[in-house]
């Protein structure tokens, strides 16, 4: 038996009432694969992701993950739309690191990133805090532990909300244009975390990013995406150094262009 | 003479233990209000389907008048088996009439809420009961305790509406002492002073109340 891919998106389709946002879209993605998805805007990069959270349903298709169905479950040998419960399974493998952060403003740091681990797999506060502890060193925020979202630096908030996800220990992780909302000298600290993540922890990677020098060198694989479907898809050198793809090529100008 | 400093002194005692009552009442019905409020503004988000059924509940309570609510659990009720003496049946209506009001307090605050804590919690796979206790309740109350403590104050100068169905709190006392005397002067002044001075002492607890809040919530 061949090894399940970690992610397979399965003729998946994502309309919001006329508008198709997702066309049919078939990607899979292998263990500890590293993938980054670039694309115009409204290309439908974001709705990827989230769909994969389970923060948006899908309208046709099934995902799957680890060769379970996410958005679905069997019963009696057929699939049929997955119920709260298996949804909360399945998804315990998969976390996500947003674009605007989206800590809780009213903990600290540390209480981030034990909430989950306490109330959602059941851990003793001590080991939760011994686990979180670790991780905030790693993203180098050891001495800010109890400090506030709002006593930080938008790079510092992301770099806790790193370890907030990487704290329930999920197989897979999302992130979705995580240094957008960042000043330009803070992008490099949490590219650093995640590259940092990436060596260190055996992860499977998917992220959004308008960040091409950094795809081109932390990813093993890009998708270009462009109204709704992967137009093309290769190797970081293969798809920045020689783009088939016409519209690749226009998409990479401009964005060389802007610097 | 139309003030009687002897007479009032005399019928002192008397009202400060109807006010007790006038408080407790108080009490006991916020403290339904806010928490069924609660209950309500929470299983609307939580249970989609019975978002309906709640927003014609809370709007039927809150068009129709209190002191119907009131005689309809008193005298009503009891046709239908359910017999409560008048304070019970009093502070339940006052509580659920005043947690029609707080519902949507609560659904303002619960509204004000980013998107993206919702999202964080659901990337975090916490249960929904652990969303609203940990994340969405701590943040949504402290902006809406004003709201709420207004609320308060307004359910306290409504519970002379208890006199009609014969609670011993203060206005009902009132009206004996009146009855019995044919003096009305004193009493009827000095319940009025009682709930001026209890609105202010509340307002003032609010407000620092809503000083500490707003300090711990770090923003
Ligand atoms: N909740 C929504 N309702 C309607 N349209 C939406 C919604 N979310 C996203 N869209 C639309 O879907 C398209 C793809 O969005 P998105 O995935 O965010 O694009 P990208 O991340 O590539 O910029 C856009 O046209 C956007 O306007
Ligand atoms: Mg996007």
């Amino acid at each position: 038996m061949t090894e399940q891919p970690m992610v397979r998106f399965d003729n998946v389709s994502k309309r919001y009432g006329a508008l198709t946002v997702l066309d049919g879209l078939n990607l899979e993605i292998a263990h500890g694969e590293k993938v980054s998805i670039i694309g115009p805007s409204g290309s439908g990069k974001t709705t990827v992701l989230r769909m994969l959270m389970t923060l948006e349903t899908i309208n046709d298709g099934v995902i799957w993950v680890e060769g379970q169905p996410l958005t679905h479950m069997e019963r009696n040998g057929k699939l049929v739309p997955a119920d709260l419960a298996h949804i909360r399974k399945i998804r315990a493998k998969i976390g996500m690191v947003f674009q605007s952060f989206n800590l809780f403003p009213h903990m600290t740091a540390m209480q981030n990133c034990i909430e989950a681990p306490i109330t959602v797999l059941g851990m003793k506060r001590a080991d939760a805090e011994a686990r979180a502890a670790d991780l905030l060193d790693m993203v180098g925020l050891s001495e800010k532990k109890d400090h506030y979202p709002s006593q930080l630096s938008g790079g510092q908030q992301q770099r806790v909300a790193i370890a907030r996800a990487c704290a329930m220990r999920p197989k897979i992780m999302l992130f979705d244009e995580v240094t957008s909302a960042l000043d330009p000298e803070l992008v490099g600290e949490v590219l650093e975390v995640i590259r940092k993540l990436g060596r260190e922890h055996d992860l499977t990677m998917l992220m959004v990013t308008h960040q091409m020098g950094f795809a081109k060198e932390f990813s093993d694989r890009v998708c270009f995406f462009h109204a709704g479907k992967i137009c093309e898809q290769g190797p970081p050198n293969e798809l920045f150094g020689a783009p088939k793809n016409e519209r690749t090529r226009q998409f990479l100008h401009a964005v060389l262009e802007a610097g | 003479m139309i003030w009687d400093w002897a007479f009032a002194f005399e019928i002192l005692p008397v009202l400060a233990r109807a006010a007790i009552v006038s408080i407790e009442a108080t009490l006991i019905g916020f403290a339904l209000a806010a928490s069924l409020g609660l209950v309500l503004a929470v299983v609307r988000i939580a249970v989609p389907w019975t978002g309906w059924t709640i927003s014609v509940l809370v709007e039927l309570i809150r068009s129709t008048p209190l002191l119907i609510q009131i005689f309809f659990l008193y005298f009503v009720f009891p046709k239908f088996g359910v017999v409560l003496d008048a304070f019970t049946a009093g502070v339940l209506a006052i509580g659920i009439h005043y947690a029609a009001y707080c519902s949507e307090v609560y659904r303002a605050g619960f509204d004000n809420i980013h998107r993206g804590q919702w999202e964080a919690s659901i990337a975090l796979n916490l249960s929904s009961w652990t969303t609203f206790r940990d994340i969405i309740i701590p943040q949504a109350i402290p902006p809406i305790v004003p709201a709420l403590g207004n609320y308060l104050v307004a359910l306290f100068k409504e519970t002379p509406l208890l006199s009609a169905i014969a609670v011993l709190e203060l206005m009902q006392t009132a009206k004996i002492i009146g009855s019995e005397t044919f003096r009305y002067t004193e009493p009827t002044t000095l319940v009025g002073l009682f709930f001026l001075a209890m609105s202010l002492v509340s307002a003032a607890l609010i407000r620092s109340l809503e000083r500490l809040l707003n300090r711990r919530t770090m923003r």
